[in-house]
């Protein structure tokens, strides 16, 4: 890009203090997936991923890094920990957290590692750019995403929605079919098991309405 | 700033990210490490988005909008955990093997075994004979065979 391109090995403070967050992201990581206590591993996913908010903050990406310490290490790191808590997992040191190929898996995760690198390094070996600050604020990252990018930010909205209801049918215990429906109605017992959240067991002329009614009485409580 | 270095943090991390989901046996353990490898994927967008002087601020946004899948896709796959659990009493990737090959042999059926993963082309002439091959715990025989055809 530029036509003066400092020499790689002696780096420059920047790079020395991305390199030093790398190490520290590396290595909480390589903990989260070697780690023996299921707890522990969700504490250094917390670290791993603090330590990427700060390369980006040196990347100068304020925003993404500030919006990763709230999304993943406020929410998704949270989320994780009451799946471990849900499920009832051991929470001191137990020996049936890994698999029987952790051999197979190591070898193919260093050889993923080899060739991603080797290509890396030979493709991108001269690139360099100088960093500047401003490029990654929430104006005009804002700016961006509310004039040219406001069409993938409304059908992202539409998942979220969609992901947030799926999440609710599919941990709901009381929306199942009811046992009921398959001693009253003959033919159209068999067809309830794979539609669970499907709410309507009453006869045919009235089922359309009912379950309009319920569908949009469950989108405003979720909307409010 | 020199871009190989974090390409090459960016590139150990999904690799990293990769030997988790291929080792780990807890399905919960499998989700995290998954969310490493889109930690690594973020890393490279913000990076080549810093590199290439974007814009339209592309690269970054693109990793906002990942960030956003990613939440959802942890709330789902949760659920989807959770929801084993609460069927399975266990959560070990290991031993859900409800559609491997091998396993399809041994336990249920030894009689039909092309009938029995297909469960809709039975012949309905025999009626009261439906409930043998069939898997499924219909309640009766005659509604069972019936259904396909309603459905159909």
């Amino acid at each position: 890009m530029t036509s003066q391109v400092p020499d790689l090995w002696p780096p420059s403070a920047q790079e020395v203090v991305f390199l030093l967050l790398g190490v520290v992201a590396l290595g909480s990581a390589l903990l989260v997936v070697t780690t023996r206590q299921l707890v522990h591993a969700a504490l250094w996913l917390v670290v791993c991923f603090g330590a990427l908010a700060g390369g980006y903050l040196v990347l100068t990406a304020e925003f993404v890094a500030w919006v990763q310490v709230l999304i993943y290490v406020g929410a998704i790191v949270v989320l994780l920990l009451f799946g471990i808590m849900l499920t009832r997992a051991p929470i001191g040191r137990s020996a049936g957290l890994d698999s029987g190929n952790r051999v197979t898996a190591a070898t193919v995760a260093v050889g993923t590692a080899a060739v991603l690198v080797t290509v890396v390094v030979q493709g991108f070996a001269t690139a360099y750019t100088p960093l500047e600050p401003g490029g990654g604020a929430a104006a005009t990252l804002g700016a961006s995403i509310f004039r040219s990018w406001v069409l993938p930010f409304e059908a992202l909205s539409v998942l979220l929605l969609a992901a947030l209801i799926g999440a609710i049918v599919l941990s709901r215990t009381d929306i199942r079919p009811a046992n009921p429906a398959a001693d009253a109605g003959g033919p159209a017992a068999p067809t309830t098991p794979p539609h669970p959240p499907d709410p309507a067991p009453p006869p045919a002329d009235g089922s359309g309405a009912t379950a309009g009614e319920t569908g949009s009485g469950r989108v405003s409580r979720d909307g409010g | 700033m020199h871009v190989v270095y974090p390409l090459v943090v960016s590139a150990l991390l999904f690799s990293i990210g990769v030997y988790g989901v291929l080792a780990r046996r807890n399905a919960i353990l499998v989700l995290m490490s998954v969310e490493l490898m889109l930690n690594a994927v973020n890393l490279n967008l913000v990076v080549f988005d810093v590199w290439l002087r974007d814009r339209l601020h592309g690269g970054q946004v693109l990793t906002l909008f990942v960030i956003v899948i990613a939440a959802a896709e942890v709330g789902l796959g949760l659920a989807i955990v959770l929801s084993v659990f609460r069927n399975r009493r266990t959560i070990d990737v290991d031993r859900l093997r409800d559609l491997s090959e091998r396993d399809l042999m041994s336990p249920t059926t030894a009689g039909p075994p092309g009938s029995g993963p297909s469960g809709p082309p039975t012949p309905p002439d025999a009626g009261p004979a439906a409930p043998g091959p069939r898997p499924a715990p219909s309640g009766s025989g005659s509604a069972g065979a019936l259904d396909p055809s309603e459905a159909g």
